[in-house]
């Protein structure tokens, strides 16, 4: 579905996307994970057809999107970061008028448009206009109409963000529905339980590069551990533990106001820590996470 | 082709829902000006160039109605759907190419003009102003006119940033463009010096080209010359709206 080598964008100085090479299967659900900035909506543009690589090799469907955007687009669906729906027009229009865009005829427009809201659940909602929907609501509608031309591939980036859990839920399960029909996703997002539940592999990006790549099962085990004991010491600064624990598990990494203890077994680890004669007021022994893996690999340093 | 024709009817599906709004300035306010101006004023005139003053002026409102909407809805609803809306965002995730945007647009401002001329016309027929069947050419020079003004706005929009250069747009153009280019009075009472401004706005040939039609009348300069500066406004305006929107849409 899509291949890239080499990849790069820059804009004046500023070096975007830095050399990235992937591929995307056929049925795939695919994320790029990365803090903001790390190059992920960029690279999300070029695989849309609306950004020109600065260098590199990208095919999107076995085309090329500089030379045939058009046809590549007319077999993608786009959810763009930030809503574009007409706040004029009703739910319903916003899809018919969208229909229209691809080409598809007036009544298999509106075939189509009542079939989607029904899918995203916002048949009540046919006849209201866009405006005073809410976030999640919109959001759907956003999905809806990247499903009008019955896409080979669906890009959505950063879908729920700024949604509340019960939206963010709602589209999970409506997105893994639109997988098991076979359906390509390519997503982006910085949520690391997103990343889970939805992508059967994932790139990190970093500063315009790709830090580490597989399954999300996969990059834990490579990059993090088993389980995650997590320490809290009274008023005690969790920094000064680090010299004192040192040899328990693999690796200890002293947050502000915790200490996160990397360890295959975790209740093996919290009796050594007992052991050496600390009791820590609180211990937490949990399965470690992407959130693990993303903090490991792009640092703790706020990009933004 | 499609894809131009899916943009218009986006247009259209919006203003089956705001069609309101734009009553008052598209069909009533003309009317008004032809009762006050024409009429009012016109009772304490003898008339210009031999024929009444309501007579003469008729043609002129005609073309600036056509003239102040194309460059209004070129005005706010582009830079929205740049910057607001994002409706041109949505459209460049289709196979709709960049032309059918501006095309389309274009489209929706001929049909806008169309109606507002026809409605106009018939409301000054019931006041005795039409005198040639030339009449029926008007609504396809204000048309025409439409598009000469309505491109290059679009594509002034699609440039800015910020929505303040509009009220720039209107004070220093638009303004004076209705107000000296032969709307109202004819421009050979300006001085000298100021009548090639008034030649170089798009609108003083189309009031020409109006006027002469509805009085069955010969335009001051060739029709095919009045025809030819405005296609040249529009096909000028046209390739600046591209080169516009291809800079704003792509990188």
């Amino acid at each position: 579905m899509i291949r890239a080598r080499g990849l790069v964008k820059r804009f004046g100085d500023f070096t975007a996307v830095d050399g990235i090479d992937l591929e995307v299967a056929p049925g795939e659900a695919f994320g790029f994970l990365g803090p903001n900035g790390a190059g992920k909506s960029s690279t999300m543009r070029m695989i849309g057809c609306v950004s020109t690589p600065t260098a590199g090799e990208l095919r999107i469907l076995d085309m090329d999107p500089v030379r045939e955007g058009p046809s590549i687009r007319a077999r993608l669906g786009v959810c763009p970061q930030t809503d574009n729906l007409d706040p004029d027009l009703t739910v319903f229009e916003n899809l018919t008028t969208y229909a229209r865009y691809f080409g598809i005829p007036r009544a298999e427009g509106r075939r189509r448009a009542a079939e989607l809201l029904e899918f995203v659940q916002l048949t009540e909602k046919s006849g209201s206009t866009v405006e005073p929907l809410s976030g999640g609501m919109k959001r759907r509608l956003s999905i809806a109409r990247a499903m009008i031309n019955e896409p080979d591939l669906v890009l959505l980036d950063e879908p729920t963000t700024g949604l509340d859990p019960q939206a963010r839920h709602l589209l999970w399960e409506r997105l893994f529905r639109l997988k098991q029909r076979g359906v390509t996703l390519v997503l982006t997002t910085h949520y690391m339980d997103e990343a889970e539940q939805l992508c059967d592999r994932l790139v990190v990006m970093d500063a315009g590069k790709i830090v580490a790549e597989g399954s999300p099962r996969h990059l834990i085990e490579t990059y993090s551990t088993r389980e995650v004991v997590e320490l809290r010491f009274g008023d005690d600064a969790p920094a000064t533990y680090v010299e004192k624990l040192a040899g328990i598990g693999e690796r200890l990494d002293p947050l502000p106001d915790r200490l996160l203890l990397y360890s295959a077994d975790g209740d093996a680890a919290v009796n050594e820590v007992h052991r050496r004669g600390f009791t820590p007021s609180s211990v937490l022994v949990r399965r470690s996470t992407l959130e693990d893996v993303f903090l490991i690999l792009t640092g703790r340093t706020l990009v933004d | 082709m499609d894809g131009t024709l899916a943009v218009f009817n986006r247009a259209i599906v919006s203003y089956r829902r705001l069609w309101q709004a734009s009553v008052f300035s598209s069909f009533i306010l003309p009317v008004l000006f032809v009762l006050s101006i024409g009429i009012g004023v016109g009772g304490y005139i003898s008339g210009v160039d031999g024929v009444s003053y309501l007579d003469w002026i008729v043609p002129g409102v005609l073309a600036s109605t056509a003239f102040q909407m194309a460059v209004g809805e070129s005005t706010f609803p582009i830079l929205g759907d740049f910057k607001w809306v994002r409706g041109f965002h949505a459209m460049r995730a289709t196979p709709v190419r960049i032309a059918d945007m501006i095309s389309g647009y274009q489209l929706y401002i001929i049909f806008r003009v169309l109606i507002a001329s026809v409605v106009f016309l018939g409301v000054s027929a019931l006041f005795g102003a039409i005198h040639s069947p030339w009449v029926v050419f008007t609504p396809f020079v204000c048309a025409l006119l439409g598009v000469a003004v309505s491109a290059p706005t679009s594509a002034f929009a699609a440039t800015i940033e910020n929505d303040s250069y509009f009220a720039l747009l209107f004070r220093f153009l638009v303004i004076p463009s209705t107000l000296f280019a032969g709307v109202f009075f004819p421009v050979s009472q300006l001085p000298a010096l100021l009548r090639p401004l008034a030649y170089a706005s798009p609108l003083w040939h189309a009031v020409e080209l109006c006027r002469a039609a509805t009085l069955g009348v010969a335009p001051p300069w060739p029709v095919a010359a009045h025809v030819a500066y405005l296609l040249a406004w529009a096909g000028l305006g046209y390739l600046l709206a591209l080169r516009a929107f291809r800079r704003r849409l792509s990188d």
